[in-house]
């Protein structure tokens, strides 16, 4: 086991000698942080609002014991609710406006690796940014909507 | 308040209290998981007579107790949250899932930040792994929304128990001895330093099999994404058995590594409808919250406690979707 003296530690871009953190992997906390308080946030006002009824679903909430032991394409044809980023036309409804949170939470990863992008590029890590890159395109990928599965 | 290391009597009373609720938390699971068969056997007249937000309600209850005990095992909450609400409440499977990969990336984003502060988590031995396990998450997800239900709990019971299996017959886990990082592992820069706060140690440590672990997290992303759940069930093992990260980086990497990995897989699901707003909402809360407090007794538990932990969660889980795929 090797101990790092402080000054070696701090030569060595670590933020934290004392939890010997990188500055990006900070950066990528305070991110992710703030991201998922903001998400928690909006998440729990829409849910408020969608289960007092203030703003109403498209299922009235009494009706959803009916539809939630469905199959998923069953309760689609019963709900006539579309797949992909269909759900954005229905956010005027309490049921799909909790969608907006949720959708905001799978998204803060991305602004996560963006965060820490020009970390990569300061230092000249190619190999390090390709992966953030890459990254960044595969989750792009798999919130289009354009990859299509099912029963 | 008391600085990064608090006196010795606060340090012992926090580890009581630790104790105490992680056995408390463990118990209501196992409670949960084994009255459940009789549960789910008249869950039908239940659903019928119990009004609508009741189970919403018992949903938020029951996910906060997993949110807790699941950071600890470094598993995403969802190997428990799917066959335990899968067979207890009357929601269909197809919305279990989505709610679970939801959860298991919502209590991964909840206990991130924590994580990554502390040192617990490491940034660089992450991405490249859970850059093979989204991509192959988002193709896992794609089929195991296309396969048959009881043939989904079949490969993962299957697979949990075979972990299981692996982790109880290992020697020794908590530091592995890694006497030369391979190549790949220096060029990625995946090793690192952490400071052990219940020793009081700063633990070096470095990684070595890496394309092995690429390999191994393939696979892992396929099933995750296949089965709606987290993957911290596989990670933490190949993290720690396979690649030789100590066993705190490793649930602490692999709890971190869940809100990527599950990031990919969640929006297949969300994108194909499965998603249900009084599934999911209550869920993601209840485990959100339970995964902070988590975060707070992690720092504070003994190694040994944490892999106990995990292999018994591992195993109840493991048992119940094997006995779902049967028919049981």
């Amino acid at each position: 086991m090797e101990i790092k003296t402080v000054e070696v530690v701090e030569a060595a871009g670590i933020s934290n000698p004392i939890e010997y953190v990188t500055p990006e992997q900070m950066a990528y906390a305070t991110v992710l942080d703030y991201g998922m308080k903001a998400g928690l946030a909006i998440l729990v006002t829409s849910f408020v609002l969608y289960l007092m009824g203030i703003v109403q679903p498209l299922v009235p909430v009494s009706d959803l014991p009916n539809y939630w032991s469905m199959p998923v394409s069953q309760y689609l044809k019963a709900t006539g609710v579309g797949t992909g980023w269909s759900w954005v036309s229905l956010v005027k409804h309490g049921d799909f406006l909790n969608f907006i949170g949720i959708a905001f939470l799978s998204a803060v990863t991305v602004v996560c690796y963006l965060r820490i992008l020009p970390f990569q590029m300061k230092n000249k890590d190619v190999l390090l940014g390709s992966i953030v890159l890459i990254e960044v395109l595969v989750l792009a990928l798999g919130a289009s909507g354009v990859l299509s599965a099912g029963h | 308040m008391c600085g990064p290391f608090p006196p010795p009597e606060l340090e012992r009373g926090e580890t009581v209290v630790a104790r105490r609720l992680i056995g408390l938390a463990a118990i209501l699971v196992i409670l949960i998981t084994w009255a459940e068969p009789a549960l789910a056997e008249h869950a039908p007249q239940m659903a019928s007579t119990m009004p609508w937000w009741a189970w919403p309600l018992m949903l938020f209850v029951v996910s906060f107790g997993l949110g807790i005990v699941a950071v600890l095992g470094g598993v995403g909450g969802g190997v428990l949250f799917v066959p335990i609400v899968g067979g207890f409440f009357p929601f269909h499977l197809d919305f279990v899932r989505g709610a679970g990969l939801l959860v298991a990336l919502a209590g991964a984003l909840a206990a991130g930040p924590g994580l990554l502060r502390s040192g617990m988590a490491n940034l660089r031995l992450a991405m490249p792994l859970a850059l093979i396990a989204s991509a192959s998450a988002i193709a896992g997800a794609m089929i195991g929304l296309a396969l048959p239900t009881n043939l989904v709990q079949l490969a993962l019971g299957t697979t949990i128990l075979g972990i299981v299996g692996l982790m109880l017959v290992a020697r020794k886990s908590e530091y592995p001895h890694v006497a030369q990082a391979d190549s790949l592992s220096v060029a990625l820069r995946m090793n690192g330093i952490y400071h052990e706060a219940y020793s009081g140690r700063d633990i070096d440590w470095q990684v070595h099999r890496t394309p092995q672990g690429l390999a191994m997290f393939t696979v892992i992303g396929l099933m995750a994404g296949m089965f709606g759940l987290g993957a911290g069930w596989a990670n933490v093992p190949v993290l720690n058995l396979l690649m030789g990260a100590p066993l705190k980086v490793s649930v602490a990497t692999s709890k971190f590594m869940l809100s990527i990995v599950d990031t990919a897989a969640a929006w297949v699901y969300l994108n194909q409808g499965a998603v249900l707003a009084m599934v999911a909402v209550p869920s993601i809360i209840g485990i959100m919250l339970g995964s902070v407090i988590g975060v707070r007794l992690l720092k504070r538990t003994n190694a040994s406690v944490v892999r106990k932990v995990v292999i018994g969660m591992l195993l109840l889980a493991g048992s119940r979707a094997l006995l779902k795929g049967f028919g049981i």
